[in-house]
């Protein structure tokens, strides 16, 4: 890997750092969304399940527009976030691990709502009539049978966020050790002659971190059914 | 004493039923569809009535006019339901002691689960399942114990595993029951009191004995599993030829097998259409039992099948004759014929402890 030098690395570090944030922070979200898309009726529901899915579906610059817009340091968003918390997004590796995370939660969403979606709610409903408390209904019962679902959402999410590239440019850029990926890495490689091995050696890493991730996936998901002794 | 009054509409559906049941075995028994799960499912919580009340004794379990809804966690009711619900990420022993470990020793060894403590779910047979189902509810200490067609899944073979446990149940642990059921024989096993259900409604309700020997009740329950149930005791056995004696209020029946012991009652169904009648006292017949009866009521129904209620002692037969038979033999209120009943008759699945 003498292909890479130390602005790649970092690249590299920075990828991963931003992937785990963003995986890690929607993750809870994620599964409460989930759970009540697949669970309740209320009104708005619809609506809830289009904003929801937006950022799949929109072009990516016009999400990482629309972030600059409502968290960048004037916005609306943005500055009541950086009153509060002390915690800025424009230009800073925060804000691409808030674009990841945003493309991330709607394949996130599809897939833990299917994890909730194959939990019989019957189980649920024994549960109560035994006494069992709703917290303790979640945490013993709906929980870890949706541990499946929530383990392909992260892993999927955590993938797409590695390779998020529409929305964290036009959002954060790509400044070196602050806010520049693995793909705006290679983009950025790409524009300068003789770069090539290093856009090699990059996309090489990519290729081992995303079939890493995919194995870790399915270890786990094997480990899960030989707990529930399935057949 | 557990009183149900509930109003529901579910889609087009309308479910108003009202039934008083005392505290022990209460049969809800009706086709699919007719209501009988919702009609559970309102008792254990997990369905909230549009109206009405639902009581055991003085405890208040829902009452829509003073808005009394106590969730199924304050009910204190345990639910076996028809598909078990086990916990599939819990080994059994997890499973039995999710809601409590009310008496668990005792549960285990009534129901025969020792060795399957540590098992899995889906390790175990459909007939395991509900046991440890049965276990669980029972851990809870429930007052009262509502059953959703826990046999309706299992092969004949495993229901007749299981029944012996609830019979157990019910006369060991004496937990009242709501005992949702399509099976006349096992509602005609384990209950003391039947309602029956109809397109969201009560149409009949009362005693076993009498509900099923009821000409009226036919048509509800359909005419092949229409039959009187009588409790007899034991009176003698005939050791040579392998048969029990039993005797009731209207003389003695004689059946194949080894019933009990001396004395000891014994609860049997004899199916409507295995009862032949006769207007003199047959003489050079194969069957064993002959009973003298008054014929108390006929129902002709749709069909070319024709009910007939008998009274023999203080007990209810009922008899399923042709159109035809009953016109030629000119049967009437109030006379007095024989009823001929075949020993082979009852089955083993016809008669319970």
């Amino acid at each position: 890997m003498d292909a890479l030098g130390p602005e790649e690395w970092t690249a590299i570090w920075l990828s991963l750092r931003v992937a785990f944030v963003a995986t890690l922070a929607a993750l809870p979200v994620a599964v409460w969304i989930a759970y009540v898309l697949a669970r309740k009726s209320f009104p708005g529901r619809q609506v809830l399940n289009g904003l929801v899915h937006l950022p799949l579906v929109l072009p990516p610059v016009v999400t990482g527009y629309l972030l600059l817009v409502l968290f960048g340091q004037q916005g609306p968003v943005g500055a009541f976030i950086y009153q509060t918390f002390g915690i800025t997004f424009a230009f800073r590796w925060t804000g691409a691990a808030l674009a990841a995370a945003i493309m991330a939660f709607p394949l996130m969403v599809r897939a833990i709502r299917l994890g909730f979606e194959a939990v019989d709610p019957g189980l649920e409903d024994a549960a109560a009539t035994l006494g069992a408390s709703r917290w303790r209904i979640w945490f013993t019962v709906t929980l870890p049978l949706v541990v499946p679902g929530v383990l392909a959402g992260a892993i999927l999410g955590f993938a797409k966020a590695l390779g998020e590239f529409g929305a964290t440019i036009t959002f954060v850029a790509a400044i070196p050790g602050q806010t520049q990926t693995i793909p705006t890495a290679i983009y950025g490689l790409l524009q300068v002659p003789g770069s090539e091995p290093a856009v090699v050696g990059l996309v090489i890493v990519s290729v081992v971190l995303a079939m890493g991730a995919l194995l870790v996936s399915e270890w786990l998901a094997r480990r899960m059914a030989k707990r529930l002794g399935g057949k | 004493m557990i009183s149900v009054d509930i109003k529901k509409r579910l889609g087009d559906f309308q479910l108003d039923l009202q039934f008083d049941a005392p505290t022990s075995v209460t049969a809800i028994f009706g086709r699919s569809g007719s209501g009988k799960t919702s009609a559970v499912n309102a008792v254990a919580g997990l369905l909230r009535p549009d109206a009405g009340r639902i009581a055991i004794g003085d405890a208040v379990l829902f009452d829509q006019a003073s808005k009394i809804h106590l969730s199924p966690q304050q009910r204190r009711i345990g639910y076996v339901f028809q598909d078990a619900r086990l916990f599939p990420h819990m080994t059994v022993m997890r499973n039995l002691n999710y809601g409590g470990s009310h008496d668990a020793d005792r549960v285990i060894a009534v129901l025969g689960l020792e060795q399957l403590l540590d098992r899995m779910p889906a390790h175990l047979s459909g007939g395991e399942r509900q046991r440890v189902a049965l276990g669980r509810a029972l851990m809870c200490d429930p007052q009262l114990l509502l059953m959703d067609e826990p046999l309706a899944a299992l092969d004949a073979p495993r229901k007749a595993e299981i029944l012996p446990f609830i019979e157990r149940l019910r006369d060991e642990m004496q937990v009242p029951m709501l005992y949702v059921s399509h099976d006349v024989s096992e509602v005609a096993r384990l209950a003391t009191t039947l309602v029956v259900i109809e397109d969201g409604r009560v149409t009949i309700a009362g005693p076993v004995g009498t509900v099923l020997s009821q000409p009226e009740t036919v048509p509800l329950v359909g005419p092949r599993a229409a039959g009187a149930v009588i409790e007899t005791k034991v009176a003698g056995r005939l050791l040579d030829d392998g048969l029990t004696e039993l005797a009731f209020s209207g003389g003695r029946i004689v059946l194949p097998g080894l019933l009990g012991v001396l004395r000891q009652t014994v609860r049997i169904r004899i199916p409507a259409q295995d009862v032949i009648l006769a207007k003199q006292a047959p003489a050079g017949l194969s069957a064993l039992n002959v009973l003298p009866v008054t014929i108390t009521r006929i129902e002709y129904g749709r069909g070319p099948g024709v009910a007939v209620g008998l009274k023999a002692g203080k007990d209810q037969l009922l008899a399923r004759v042709t159109r035809r038979s009953a016109l030629r033999m000119e049967l009437a209120v109030g006379q007095q014929i024989y009823a001929i009943i075949k020993a082979t008759a009852v089955g083993p699945e016809d008669i319970g402890s």
